[in-house]
């Protein structure tokens, strides 16, 4: 498999204190990589200097083999596990956002023909992450699964070659993360996504990932414990079969089969 | 039941609301009856006649010499200019503002002189303001400009500038420039805010408006209320009062609306 991310000896600072030490890694294509550590591993650090939000202190991230620019862009999709849905917009709004930003770089508003074609492919996002009945809504009125649902549809929309995932079910419940867990499995199978989910929940990374990264600091001097940064420390290929796909869910939005499967949890129920 | 968990129906807080301001109403009559009791020329604390009578040619005779009606030109004369100073200063606030909050360099470079301008006290400024600007309309308009919109603009700046770092990031994701970002993620959350800071800044600007008209102008509410005191005219002056704080209710109670109707969203889930 080909190396759609790869990282070079990746080392992030801050000032005295060393996060990540060295990190090199290689993330093929269509992988589902899940991240895991104790708190204060630089799980999330990994996450934003991939994103972009931050560039590495030294070292390279190449994508398809070019290097990044230290800053966001299109092509890495991001889900954070709060505040990453507008609030003044509603559902529809919010994941149109992506194709408005695309097509009109003044305005940023699509008016006419071109409104309609993107209020189509919203909608058909939309459908396809169970949130068909709730297009019209703002974030404020939807519970927190529902606005995870959201914030997914309106990075895939943009078809990004990465999506990144930082905590993105942490704050649910039970019941509604498991529906989150089928959701994703399916959006990853179905849009053959590339994804790197950082978590807390050691199962859901076992579970959900075909490979697990466990980010741990090699060396620790009790006297000086920001002297040392983390790496991957271990690096678990998960050979589990990939579920066989339905010839038909590949069209995605056809597929209701699948969908009627989820519980899809309507207003307040969470 | 303890009083934290004693919640009056609306019925009832309307009642509620209404008893201090006619137990006020009540004493100053009582009070002012007694005074004219003793002394029926009494000038301190007019009876409500005396109010009308004072009131009647300002509000519904020309003056002779400037052939006004006296207190609707007053009104409209300050209302011009408290509405073009709140105007600019609003305007000034959304834009200023938000490329202050929004782009971290422009905000490095400004920040400070703003912050140095909204230091000094405004009333400090206006003798120089009169010089610059001579004693005319503009010096007023910009006293109350130069009193409210550096406040205005630091609350929106750092309104923007609070707004969830992951929203800012999310929307780059999703291609959008810095130009983007701020039309259309920055802009529309300030927009609620801005009118919450122009609410806060009515009090001040009518403060700055009835000082220069105080100090410097022939006409609107401010100065009536400074020329009558030569002549101890509480009946007129004590309406007037009531007519600017009637005024600046109703102001507030339009911005509350325009607010609930134009960004619902703002305001809560159940809209």
């Amino acid at each position: 498999m080909s190396a759609l991310l790869s990282l070079r000896n990746v080392w992030v600072e801050y000032g005295e204190k060393i996060v990540l030490e060295d990190v090199t890694l290689d993330i093929a294509e269509q992988s589902f990589v899940s991240i895991i550590g104790p708190s204060g591993a630089g799980k999330s650090s990994l996450l934003r200097v991939i994103l972009g939000q931050e560039a590495p202190t030294r070292g390279k991230i190449l994508l398809d083999g070019e290097t990044l620019p230290p800053e966001c862009g299109p092509d890495r999709g991001v889900v954070f596990q709060r505040y990453s849905v507008f609030p003044h917009l509603s559902v529809l709004r919010n994941t149109m956002f992506g194709l408005e930003c695309a097509q009109a770089p003044f305005t940023a508003q699509l008016f006419g023909a071109k409104r309609r074609a993107a209020r189509e492919e919203a909608e058909e996002m939309l459908v396809a992450v169970g949130l068909k009945d709730a297009m019209n809504l703002h974030p404020a009125e939807m519970s927190g699964g529902m606005q995870q649902r959201l914030a997914i549809a309106q990075a895939l929309i943009k078809r990004p070659r990465i999506l990144l995932l930082d905590e993105p079910f942490g704050a649910l419940d039970p019941g509604i993360r498991a529906d989150m867990h089928v959701l994703i499995t399916r959006l990853w199978q179905d849009y053959s996504l590339t994804v790197i989910m950082v978590t807390h929940d050691i199962k859901e990374a076992f579970s959900l990932g075909t490979r697990v990264l466990t980010l741990d600091k090699r060396r620790h001097d009790p006297h000086a414990p920001h002297r040392f940064g983390a790496t991957a420390v271990y690096d678990l290929p998960l050979t589990k079969p990939r579920p066989a796909r339905p010839a038909e869910s590949a069209q995605l939005p056809a597929d209701k089969s699948e969908v009627g499967s989820i519980t899809i949890d309507t207003i307040d129920n969470n | 039941m303890r009083w934290v968990n004693r919640h009056p129906r609306r019925g009832n807080s309307i009642v509620l609301g209404a008893i201090p301001i006619a137990l006020l109403i009540l004493l100053y009559l009582v009070v002012s009856a007694g005074r004219h009791a003793e002394n029926p020329s009494d000038k301190i604390l007019p009876l409500p006649s005396g109010m009308v009578e004072a009131m009647w040619p300002l509000l519904f005779e020309k003056d002779l010499l400037s052939g006004h009606v006296i207190f609707w030109a007053d009104t409209l004369a300050s209302l011009e200019r408290l509405g073009l100073g709140l105007g600019i200063s609003t305007l000034s606030a959304l834009l200023v503002g938000l490329v202050l909050g929004a782009l971290p360099p422009v905000r490095a470079t400004f920040s400070p002189l703003v912050t140095a301008i909204a230091v000094i006290p405004p009333i400090a400024l206006l003798p120089i303001l009169f010089i610059a600007f001579g004693l005319g309309e503009t010096a007023k308009v910009a006293l109350i400009v130069i009193g409210i919109a550096p406040f205005m603009i630091r609350d929106i700046a750092a309104h923007v500038a609070a707004l969830p770092r992951e929203q800012i990031i999310k929307a780059q994701t999703l291609g959008a420039s810095s130009w983007q970002v701020m039309l259309r993620v920055a802009l529309p959350q300030a927009m609620p805010r801005l009118i919450q800071a122009v609410r806060l800044s009515l009090g001040p600007a009518w403060v700055f408006l009835i000082s220069a008209e105080a100090i410097a102008s022939d006409i609107g509410l401010g100065y009536r209320i400074f020329l009558v005191r030569r002549y101890l005219s509480m009946d007129v002056i004590l309406p007037y009062v009531a007519w600017i704080a009637l005024l600046a209710v109703a102001m507030d109670f339009i911005l509350v609306q325009a607010s609930r109707r134009l960004f619902p969203w703002a305001h809560g889930v159940g809209h």
